[in-house]
């Protein structure tokens, strides 16, 4: 260890961080309420934003854990529909007529711990036989899980008869709470709360269920707890995101959460490395602006989007981050050390 | 009672496609130990060119039947040679992923060529119903259980009697080992993809006698129930993958004939989700230890 090398001490790194993401979100809120971005523009960012949930949560089960579940969508699915509901059912939707969103602020918090509870239950329920199995039969059980849930979402007001989902016709008008504000909070907390769990001993020993699942038994890792653990806090941000995807577009449809989208994300996880948290956000941001950005090469997207995921296996089967992730406080140290080196007397003169 | 046999020949018929095509997943994951997702989408692009074939060319049925399965034939290898064999060192899951690819390239690489709507294939096997005692079985329904239990047959015959078929056994039994004895892994495992698209192609052409459409999707369905076939039969069993297949085909028919059609492809996974929990090496699988 070179002792040259000067850290930044703790507190100042965390007041670093926060200065800058207090300056990025608001920047991009003042930009958007003065006009500069337009409508249009915001609501691709806040289509982003839902993605980057969505991808950083996948993350954990593929990238974190080193699972392959392809029901994600269900998990969505299950978050949109139960904010949806409940959204609906509160004075919610007269608050944004008037543009008083802020008083809706309550509701708004309810909503998505709501949806996000909703979907972590069924992520244990699924989690706990499907985590019995490995590899492909997760996959596929996950997949069949996801299924499940889209038949049911469809069918289940016909033989319930209430009017719940209102089944294929859709469940509409959601009132639309998913402002940029909204979004850029909840991407900022889904990725620090990921973030602190990933760096503490769970996430320890979640990694270490990934790199090699029998040596971390034997060293008294209760893996199917951990692994569970890792399942549910996936499906409890995938919960959130999709109460707000409920809230961006207002109306759902059971088939908006089939296999495809559950696919989708898979693609943004894989492209930008599984376990790399910036390559999750740049893929995810990337993958949702470039279709808007190439409107008129839209038939193409699904055809580019899937030729990139086999080249990307073939080329580089760790994803373009790897498992590399940024850190602010790292690259500052750096310029830092390199800006001011410390004094050299200490190393004696000899090279080391 | 002439009802319930119409509906169990209805589930045979549906259940030997579903059987042709779980005989393609178990015999590449017996091989190579990998979902090949895109096996479903190798039955779409062999009813494309049936179509293909029909209507743009005029070939006469027959032909077209068999440059279809010849394309499905084709494709597999190539699929296999393009995609799977760079990865066969890879982790499992960049190779499912991979296939994952392949599978949505194919869906919607054809849509971006003929278009999502569905495309309409002249009736390819004509005759009158058959009756039997009282009971009137249609002619495709017939000729689709009949050709696909040939095919199982001659699956049989090829892989338990001929030199290629051992070989293909003893790889999925130690691919190392197999080596060692002189055994051509890349003939092998072409072969195998050679024998299960070859199937995908013949269910491809038999589905189109009774649904005589073919749209850029229909194999994904279609492949999704013909994999909880193979693993409700054991996956990597041949004989496992033939009953899973007419099982999923029966109660898929029993499901709709009581009514509860629309839940149909939710009781089809729940079977899924049931045997992987109870017994997830399926009703024919191996129990496989694992090793430290």
């Amino acid at each position: 260890m070179n002792t040259n090398y000067r850290q930044i001490p703790m507190p100042v790194r965390y007041g670093i961080n926060t200065v800058l993401l207090l300056v990025l979100c608001g920047g991009l809120v003042a930009l958007s309420a003065a006009g500069v971005l337009s409508n249009y523009y915001t609501s691709v960012l806040v289509l982003a934003g839902i993605n980057i949930i969505l991808t950083v949560s996948l993350n954990v089960a593929t990238g974190y854990l080193g699972q392959l579940p392809l029901g994600h969508a269900g998990f969505m699915a299950v978050g949109a529909y139960a904010g949806g509901i409940f959204m609906k059912a509160t004075p919610l939707a007269d608050l944004v007529r008037k543009g008083n969103l802020v008083e809706g602020i309550p509701y708004i918090v309810v909503a998505l711990i709501l949806s996000g509870v909703v979907a972590a239950i069924f992520g244990i329920i699924i989690g706990v036989p499907a985590l019995r199995l490995k590899g492909d039969y997760l996959a596929i059980i996950t997949l069949g899980f996801g299924e499940i849930i889209r038949v049911v979402l469809t069918n289940i007001d016909s033989v319930l008869g209430f009017e719940l989902t209102y089944g294929a016709s859709g469940l509409k008008r959601i009132p639309m709470i998913s402002t940029l504000a909204v979004i850029l909070v909840c991407v900022v907390l889904t990725c620090l709360v990921i973030h602190m769990i990933m760096k503490s001993r769970h996430g320890r020993a979640i990694l270490s269920i990934r790199e090699n699942e029998i040596a971390a038994e034997s060293c008294g890792i209760n893996t199917t707890y951990y692994k569970v653990m890792a399942f549910t806090l996936s499906a409890f941000f995938a919960g959130i995101a999709g109460c707000l995807y409920a809230g961006y577009l207002g109306s759902l449809y059971p088939n908006t959460f089939g296999f495809m989208k559950s696919i989708e994300i898979l693609v943004m996880v894989v492209l930008g490395g599984m376990g790399s948290m910036l390559g999750s956000i740049l893929s995810a941001t990337i993958l949702t602006i470039l279709p808007q950005a190439l409107q008129e090469f839209s038939d193409y997207r699904m055809v580019v989007y899937s030729l990139v995921l086999i080249l990307v296996m073939i080329f580089r089967p760790k994803g373009l981050m790897g498992t590399y992730d940024f850190s602010m406080s790292r690259l500052l140290e750096t310029i830092w050390n390199k800006l001011s080196p410390a004094d050299t007397n200490r190393k004696g003169g000899q090279p080391s | 009672m002439s009802i319930v046999i119409n509906q169990l020949v209805n589930g045979l018929q549906s259940g030997s496609i579903y059987a042709l095509v779980a005989l393609g997943y178990s015999m590449v994951y017996g091989i190579i130990l990998l979902l090949n997702f895109a096996h479903g989408d190798i039955i779409m692009v062999g009813a494309y060119a049936a179509w293909m074939c029909m209507v743009n060319f005029q070939c006469h049925p027959i032909v077209s039947m068999i440059i279809a399965i010849v394309t499905s034939m084709v494709l597999g290898v190539v699929i296999e040679k393009v995609a799977y064999t760079p990865l066969r060192s890879a982790p499992r899951l960049s190779l499912l992923i991979t296939a994952i690819g392949i599978s949505f390239l194919l869906e919607n690489g054809f849509q971006l060529i003929f278009g999502a709507g569905a495309k309409t294939v002249p009736s390819m096997i004509t005759g009158s119903d058959i009756v039997l005692g009282g009971v009137h079985l249609s002619f495709p329904a017939v000729v689709t259980i009949v050709v696909s239990l040939i095919a199982m047959g001659v699956l049989t015959f090829l892989v338990q009697k001929t030199r290629l078929g051992k070989a293909m056994r003893a790889v999925s039994e130690d691919m190392g080992a197999a080596q060692l004895m002189g055994i051509s892994l890349n003939k092998t495992i072409s072969f195998t993809f050679a024998m299960g698209s070859a199937l995908a192609g013949i269910a491809s052409v038999l589905y189109l006698c009774s649904y005589p459409q073919a749209t850029p999707t229909m194999g994904s369905m279609l492949g999704l129930k013909a994999f909880v076939a193979a693993v409700l039969g054991g996956i990597g069993s041949i004989p496992g993958a033939m009953i899973g297949g007419f099982l999923i085909g029966i109660v898929e028919a029993l499901v709709s004939a009581v009514g509860l059609t629309v839940w149909r492809d939710g009781v089809v996974f729940a079977i899924l989700i049931v045997v992987l929990l109870v017994k997830p090496t399926g009703i024919l699988g191996k129990p496989v230890q694992e090793k430290v």
